[in-house]
C-alpha cells in the first residue's frame, strides 16, 4: 500500500455527553475511493464530518485525536479549520446549491469568497469544474440561471462541482445519491470513479450495491466503532467479522 | 430477522437436496446394472436422468432469479454461488451414471468380467463419497467435506487397479478386449462422479468459509472454520 | 375479521348520506365566516373610498392647511412629514433590526438571546402609545420640545422588533446544510452569514421590511406625543412635524365640516398607501421566493 493522504489515529467524537465515535484509526490512500458503511446513527456521517472539522460547527459537539491531513493534524490549536475545509471538500445528503446564486456563482463561491475575482479565472474554473462533475453539457447554456431551478441530478454534480472548483485533494461525500432517482445515481458513481483518478474520496453510502460498485476499500461502522475495514471485495465476499456479515446480508435485528 | 431472501434461500436449497437425492439413486441403479447384470437398472437410471435434468434447470432459474431480485451478499452470495456449482456437478454425475448404463449395455452383452471386486469397492466409495459430499451441503458441514476430499484419494488408487487389472487380464486373454474396455469405461465414469463429489466439498467449504481451496495443495493445512 | 369488516361497511353506508349533508353545511358556514371578515375590509374600504375620495384634489396634495372657515388648503406638510418620519425611522430601523434578526438566528445560543428574543416579542406587543410616552420622556422632556426626530425615534422603536423577528424567522428557514455547504467550501462564518444565508433570504427580508414601513406609516398614538403636530410647513428634523395619521386624526374630531372632508380624503390617500405597500410586496415579493425550502 501507498503512503497515506489522510490518516486518523484514535478519534473520538460526542454530541454533548453522548459519544458518537470510540477509538478510530483509520488510514486512507491516495487516488482511492473509500466507503464507509453502517446502519444509520454508527456514526459514520459523524466520521466524515470530523475528518473536515464540520463536526464542530454543531452546538454542543465536539471530537478528540488525531487526523493527520499530509503530515500535520488537522486538530492542532493552531489550525485554521478554514484552511483545513479547502484542502477537504465536501458533498452533503441533499443537493444544497446556494439559493438566490446562479449556476456559475455556486460554482465559484469558494473562489470568490476567498477573494479571487478575475473573471476570466473565475470562467475557466467553472468550465473545468462543471466538466469534471460531468454537468458541463447540460448547463453551459444557462450558466446564469439559479443553480436551484436544475433537476435533483443535475443540482448534486453541480454541488459536487462547486467542491471541486477549489482542487481539494480530498473528497468527502455523504450518501451522495441517498435523494437521487437511478439514472442520476449512476451518473455520481461514475463520477466518483473518474474523481479517483487524481482525488481521494470517502464516500458514506447506505446503498450496499453503491459501494461494492465504486469503492475500493471498505469501513463498516457500528455503534460508533469501526468494525471492520478492508478491500471491498473482501468485505462483501468473505467479510472478517460476523457483525459485517449480519449486516449487509440484512440480518440485522 | 426473517429475510425474504432466506425464504428463496430455502426453497433453492430444498430443490437442490430433492435432485441430490435423484442423483444419489441414479448412480446406485447405475452400479446394480452391472454388479446383478439387470437390463431393468439400465431404464431406471434413464428415467432419473430425465428428473435430474428437469432439476437442473428449475434449480439455475430460481438462483438466476434471486440473484437479481435480491443481490445477496456475503454468505448468502457464497451459498447461491455454491449451488450454481453444484447444481452443475450433479448434473453432470447424472450424465456419468448414465454414460456408465451405456457401458453396462456392452457389458450385458459378453460373458461377465472374471474378477469385479476392485470395481465394486470402487463404486461402493464413490456412492458413499456422493453421499458425504450430499450431507456435508445439507448440514453446512466442513469437516465432512473435507472427509470426501481426503477420500477422493482411495478412488484414484482403486481405479488405476482396475486399469491394470483390466489391462492384465486382456494380455492373458482371461477377457476379451471389448470387456475389458467396457470394465476400464465404467471405472473411469466411476471415479469422474468421484470428482465431481469433490467439486461439491470444495463448493461446501467455499460457501461456508469464503476460502477457495480449488487448486491448491494445501488441504491438509488446518480446518476450515465451522459455524 | 370480515363481519367487522362487513359492520364498518354497513356503516359507512349508512350514514353517507348524512356525512354529505353535514360536510356541505360546514363548508358553508366556514365560507360565510370568510366572507364576513373579508366584507369588514371592504366596508371599511368602500366607506373611506365614498368619503374621501370625491374630495381628493390636486391642491389636496400640493397644499397647505388653511385658517379654519376658509374652503380648500391640502395636507402637504403632513404629507412631507410622515415621509420624512417614516424614512429617517427606516435608517435607523431597518439595519437595526436586520442586524437583531442575524444576531438571533447566526450566533443567538443561550439565556441571553431568550432573552433578546422575549423583549423583542414584549417590545412588538406594547401599545404604541406607550412607546410614545416612553419616548416622550426620553426626548421630549430633556429637548423641551415636541419634534420630527422623536417622532421617528418612537416609529424606529415599532419597527426594530418587527424587522428583526421576521428576519429570524426568515433566516431560520435557510436550511442548515446550506450555511455547512458553504463552511465545507472554507469560507469563514461571517461570509457565509452574509453572502450565502442573508443574501438568499434577502426577498422575505424585504417582505418584511416593506410590511414594517406600512405598520409605522399607519401609527398615530406613538407621534401625539412626539412629534405632536404642525399645521405649518416644516422640514425641520428637530422642530414639532405634521404627519397623517395625526393630522387625519386632528381633523377628524374637530367641528369644522370641512375638516373632516378633508380627514376622509387624508384617510384614503393613507388607506391607499398602505394597500399599495401590501400588495406590492405580496405580489412582487412574495415570501419564500429566492430563499429555499428544505
Amino acid at each position: 500500500m501507498s503512503e497515506s493522504i489522510l490518516k486518523v489515529e484514535n478519534l473520538n467524537a460526542w454530541f454533548g455527553p453522548v459519544q458518537a465515535l470510540k477509538n478510530i484509526d483509520l488510514e486512507f490512500s491516495p487516488q482511492s475511493v473509500t466507503a464507509l458503511i453502517g446502519p444509520s446513527g454508527c456514526g459514520k456521517s459523524t466520521f466524515v464530518r470530523c475528518l473536515n472539522r464540520l463536526h464542530e460547527e454543531v452546538p454542543g459537539a465536539s471530537a478528540q485525536g488525531k487526523v493527520i491531513l499530509q503530515g500535520k493534524n488537522i486538530y492542532d490549536v493552531s489550525v485554521d479549520p478554514v484552511l483545513i475545509r479547502r484542502k477537504i471538500g465536501m458533498v452533503f445528503q441533499k443537493p444544497n446549491p446556494f439559493p438566490s446564486l446562479s449556476v456559475m456563482e455556486n460554482v465559484v463561491a469558494g473562489l470568490k469568497l476567498a477573494g479571487i475575482r478575475r473573471k476570466s479565472i473565475l470562467m475557466e474554473v467553472t468550465e473545468r469544474s462543471l466538466k469534471q462533475a460531468a454537468l458541463w453539457d447540460e448547463v453551459k447554456d444557462k450558466l446564469n440561471q439559479p443553480g436551484t431551478s436544475l433537476s435533483g441530478g443535475q443540482q448534486q454534480r453541480l454541488c459536487i462541482a462547486r467542491a471541486l472548483a477549489v482542487e481539494p485533494p480530498i473528497l468527502l461525500m455523504d450518501e451522495p445519491t441517498s435523494a437521487l432517482d437511478p439514472i442520476s445515481t449512476a451518473k455520481i458513481e461514475e463520477l466518483v470513479v473518474q474523481l479517483k483518478k487524481n482525488i481521494t474520496v470517502i464516500i458514506v453510502t447506505h446503498n450496499m450495491q453503491q459501494a461494492a460498485r465504486i469503492s475500493d476499500k471498505t469501513a463498516f461502522f457500528l455503534l460508533g466503532e469501526l468494525v471492520e475495514f478492508g478491500q471491498t471485495s473482501n468485505v462483501f465476499t468473505v467479510p472478517r467479522e460476523k457483525r459485517t456479515e449480519q449486516y449487509i446480508t440484512g440480518k440485522f435485528g | 430477522m426473517k429475510r425474504s431472501l432466506d425464504k428463496g434461500l430455502g426453497e433453492v436449497k430444498a430443490q437442490l437436496i430433492q435432485m441430490a437425492g435423484y442423483l444419489e439413486e441414479g448412480v446406485k441403479y447405475s452400479t446394480l446394472a452391472w454388479k446383478n447384470r439387470s437390463r431393468e437398472m439400465i431404464d431406471k437410471v434413464n428415467q432419473i436422468e430425465a428428473k435430474v435434468n428437469q432439476a437442473h434447470m428449475d434449480v439455475d432459474a430460481a438462483c438466476f432469479k434471486l440473484l437479481a431480485t435480491q443481490q445477496p451478499l456475503a454468505s448468502d452470495l457464497r451459498f447461491l454461488l455454491s449451488v450454481v456449482k453444484i447444481n452443475t456437478d450433479l448434473e453432470r454425475m447424472a450424465d456419468q451414471a448414465v454414460n456408465i448404463a451405456n457401458n453396462t449395455e456392452f457389458y450385458l452383452k459378453h460373458p461377465p468380467y472374471p474378477d469385479l471386486a476392485d470395481l465394486i469397492k470402487m463404486s461402493e466409495i464413490v456412492r458413499e463419497l456422493v453421499k458425504s459430499a450430499i450431507d456435508s451441503f445439507i448440514n453446512s458441514d466442513a469437516s465432512l467435506a473435507k472427509k470426501v476430499l481426503d477420500d477422493d484419494d482411495q478412488v484414484d488408487q482403486l481405479k488405476d487397479r482396475v486399469f491394470k487389472n483390466a489391462l492384465e487380464s486382456i494380455k492373458m486373454k482371461t477377457t476379451d478386449v471389448e470387456q475389458g474396455l467396457n470394465v476400464i469405461l465404467i471405472a473411469r465414469n466411476l471415479e469422474r462422479i468421484g470428482d465431481h463429489a469433490t467439486n461439491i466439498a470444495e463448493d461446501v467449504i467455499f460457501s461456508i468459509s469464503g476460502k477457495d481451496i480449488r487448486h491448491s495443495h494445501t488441504r491438509d493445512k488446518g480446518g476450515p472454520n465451522e459455524k | 375479521m370480515t363481519t367487522l369488516r362487513k359492520q364498518i361497511g354497513d356503516f359507512t353506508r349508512l350514514r353517507y348520506k348524512r356525512r354529505k349533508t353535514l360536510s356541505l353545511w360546514m363548508t358553508f358556514l366556514l365560507s360565510l365566516a370568510a366572507i364576513v371578515a373579508c366584507s369588514a375590509l371592504f366596508a371599511v374600504f368602500g366607506y373611506v373610498i365614498i368619503q374621501g375620495a370625491p374630495h381628493l384634489t390636486l391642491s389636496f396634495f400640493t397644499g397647505l392647511p388653511k385658517p379654519v372657515g376658509e374652503v380648500g388648503g391640502g395636507m402637504l406638510n403632513a404629507f412631507v412629514g410622515s415621509v420624512l418620519m417614516v424614512f429617517l425611522a427606516s435608517v435607523v430601523g431597518i439595519p437595526w433590526g436586520i442586524a437583531t434578526g442575524l444576531y438571533l438566528s447566526e450566533y443567538g445560543r443561550g439565556r441571553f438571546s431568550f432573552c433578546v428574543r422575549f423583549c423583542a416579542d414584549m417590545l412588538s406587543s406594547v401599545p404604541s402609545i406607550v412607546i410614545g410616552l416612553f419616548v416622550y420622556v426620553l426626548m421630549v422632556k430633556p429637548m423641551h420640545r415636541f419634534s420630527g426626530i422623536a417622532g421617528s425615534a418612537a416609529l424606529a422603536l415599532i419597527m426594530v422588533p418587527i424587522v428583526a423577528r421576521n428576519t429570524e424567522e426568515l433566516l431560520k428557514l435557510v436550511p442548515q446544510h446550506i450555511r455547512e455547504a458553504g463552511l465545507a467550501l472554507g469560507i469563514p462564518r461571517w461570509k457565509v452569514t452574509l453572502w450565502i444565508v442573508l443574501r438568499g433570504s434577502l426577498g422575505g427580508i424585504t417582505t418584511g421590511v416593506m410590511l414594517g414601513i406600512a405598520r409605522i406609516a399607519g401609527e398615530t398614538a406613538p407621534l401625539l406625543f412626539t412629534a405632536l403636530n404642525n399645521r405649518f410647513f416644516s422640514m425641520a428634523p428637530d422642530q414639532p412635524m405634521a404627519s397623517l395619521p395625526v393630522q387625519i386624526y386632528t381633523y377628524a374630531i374637530a367641528p369644522f365640516e370641512e375638516w373632516n372632508r378633508q380627514a376622509w380624503s387624508g384617510a384614503f390617500v393613507l388607506i391607499l398607501f398602505v394597500f399599495v405597500l401590501n400588495i406590492v410586496t405580496r405580489t412582487v415579493l412574495r415570501p419564500g421566493r429566492g430563499s429555499v425550502r428544505d
